[in-house]
């Protein structure tokens, strides 16, 4: 790769041993893929919860801060395993929740911004069309680079901190114009009423392209999408085919034709998606023992006016005896719907509301499971119910309407 | 030096040269999806390598699945001493490799044909990135 003299100075250790490690661990990365240099970023968006990092985890973000690591750009945190006014109630590990603590405080240190979510594109920061950041988690970079016409690669936590170190990032993949041309068409002929609609068209396209580089080209969309609904598209892409852009003619930056979306590419693959195709989808799970006992709004978690949609549903209704309803969401969403009543109206009704967590990461879920008797997953999320299997959930897609009828009878059909 | 009994060519490749035992997968992974992170077993219902143990193994994998996950999740398991010695991908995603050569876990991506043509599970292989070849060195009995 080709650096600057300031690059080389941080590769040199002039700016100090953390930058030195990060740059140098970034020029690793950026070799693999044909990096030829370095681009500027803006943001970084990063995992980094004890679930997923362990001790050899915290043990690292220990060391970088005893080395006065130093984030030069703003950098946020993605959703983590504790919400710890739940963490008793859940019967999570103690001593994991003060690592998580640890995790957090340590965060901060090194000038990073804890707020704790998965759609930091819906409350926190909306890059614009050509800005660079590196975010992760796959929703958030979908939808950055999609919706708003941002350019990231998928950055997992040790990658978004040493870019928000550096203040740069390899460029490769979707920060180059050559990976954000479409490479597949998808006709959408299907009504599409319900966000879970929306994820089961991510999971058809995602599961038969599972490729980073495949950046599929939605056509004759019927309406005008909500971001919600092109949030769970996004995830639930990012979730099955591993994808990390789209685009949807009319509606997206890049995709005003097809031809410009397309930018010359002859599309590999051209599907079309009915009504049909979508309940097969829901056709296709196996319901197993027909247990009812956990209900799970999360992944993403859910932006202001999703939870004001999902406590109207819910509202003066109560959940079956023995089953459980969890939402999750961002903690300044929780605050908004305590303001305006919803959270209340939500609560009354028996679910649980966690901030700052997403469901899937929970610390201690395969055990939480077993304890809890939950045989099925039941959830309008099409992200959540492909990325929760390592945990032995056996899961089930149903629209929003009907996961509340779920919970609020005990009976799925 | 071992007889090398076959070789399959890969296009990008990162890490030490090792040997072990390959795991040569039909379905794509996750670490967050299909692994049980704490005993290094894939667990996911359904998955075609249900079951298997990866620690110290040469796995290969078709695709990459999610997930950011990987960034860390190497580092982790590594770090618990259930990793595998090699991750060979036939198409991969940034994070897969942010998180091997974070982890110093040796990764690999794209190849001149199937591996199933040549390498079956418990064959004894070597990967070499510098080289970028994974010889067969020893057939499983």
């Amino acid at each position: 790769m080709r650096l600057t003299a300031e690059e080389q100075d941080m590769l040199d250790g002039k700016q100090g041993e953390t930058v030195r490690e990060a740059i140098a661990y970034q020029r690793q990365v950026g070799e693999f893929w044909g990096a030829e240099r370095f681009v500027p970023i803006t943001n970084a968006h990063m995992m980094g919860d004890i679930e997923v990092m362990g001790d050899g985890g915290l043990g690292f973000l220990r060391g970088a801060c005893e080395k006065r690591a130093h984030c030069r750009i703003p950098i946020t945190t993605n959703a983590r395993c504790f919400d710890f006014a739940f963490a008793g109630k859940l019967g999570q590990d103690p001593s994991e929740a003060e690592k998580e603590k640890a995790i957090i405080r340590t965060l901060q240190d090194m000038n990073v911004i804890t707020t704790d979510t998965c759609i930091n594109y819906q409350t926190v920061y909306q890059p614009h069309l050509g800005e660079h950041v590196a975010w992760g988690d796959t929703g958030t970079v979908i939808y950055a680079n999609s919706v708003f016409g941002a350019r990231s690669n998928f950055e997992g936590g040790p990658a978004a901190l040493a870019a928000a170190i550096t203040g740069r990032t390899p460029e490769y993949g979707f920060h180059l114009d050559k990976h954000r041309k479409g490479t597949l068409v998808v006709r959408l002929e299907a009504r599409l009423d319900d966000l879970a609609d929306w994820g089961a068209v991510g999971k058809i396209v995602g599961e038969k392209h599972q490729n980073y580089y495949a950046v599929p080209v939605f056509a004759s969309v019927k309406r005008t999408p909500l971001a919600d609904e092109l949030k769970h598209l996004g995830a639930a892409l990012a979730s099955y085919g591993s994808m990390a852009m789209f685009h949807m003619v009319g509606v997206t930056p890049e995709a005003p034709t097809l031809e410009v979306a397309l930018g010359g590419n002859r599309p590999v693959d051209e599907i079309v998606i009915t009504d049909a195709d979508i309940e097969r989808v829901y056709a296709s799970y196996d319901l197993k023992d027909r247990s009812c006992n956990l209900v799970v709004f999360s992944g993403p978690q859910l932006s202001l006016i999703e939870f004001k949609l999902l406590a109207e549903k819910f509202a003066g209704r109560k959940v079956h005896p023995g089953t459980q309803v969890f939402v999750t969401t961002f903690s300044g969403v929780k605050n908004a719907a305590d303001r305006l009543g919803y959270l209340k109206t939500i609560e009354d009704a028996g679910v649980t509301v966690l901030e700052g967590v997403c469901f899937y990461i929970l610390q201690n879920l395969s055990e939480m499971r077993v304890k809890n008797g939950w045989t099925n997953m039941i959830s309008n999320s099409a992200k959540i119910v492909n990325i929760i299997g390592a945990h032995r959930f056996n899961t089930i897609l149903r629209r929003t309407q009907d996961c509340v009828d779920i919970a609020c009878t005990g009976v799925i059909k | 030096m071992s007889e090398v009994l076959a070789t399959l060519r890969v296009n990008r490749a990162l890490g030490p040269v090792v040997e072990g035992e390959a795991v040569v997968s039909q379905e794509g992974f996750s670490p967050r999806y299909d692994l049980d992170r704490w005993s290094g077993v894939i667990s996911k219902p359904g998955h075609k390598l249900e079951g298997t143990n990866i620690r110290d193994k040469i796995c290969f994998f078709p695709t990459a699945k999610g997930g950011i996950a990987a960034g860390w999740a190497f580092f982790d398991i590594k770090h618990k001493g259930i990793a595998p010695k090699a991750f060979v991908f036939g198409v991969t995603n940034p994070v897969m490799v942010q998180g091997a050569v974070f982890a110093g876990i040796t990764i690999t991506e794209g190849w001149s044909e199937p591996p199933a043509s040549c390498i079956r599970t418990g064959d004894w292989v070597r990967v070499d990135p510098a080289r970028k070849v994974i010889e067969v060195l020893r057939r499983s009995s």
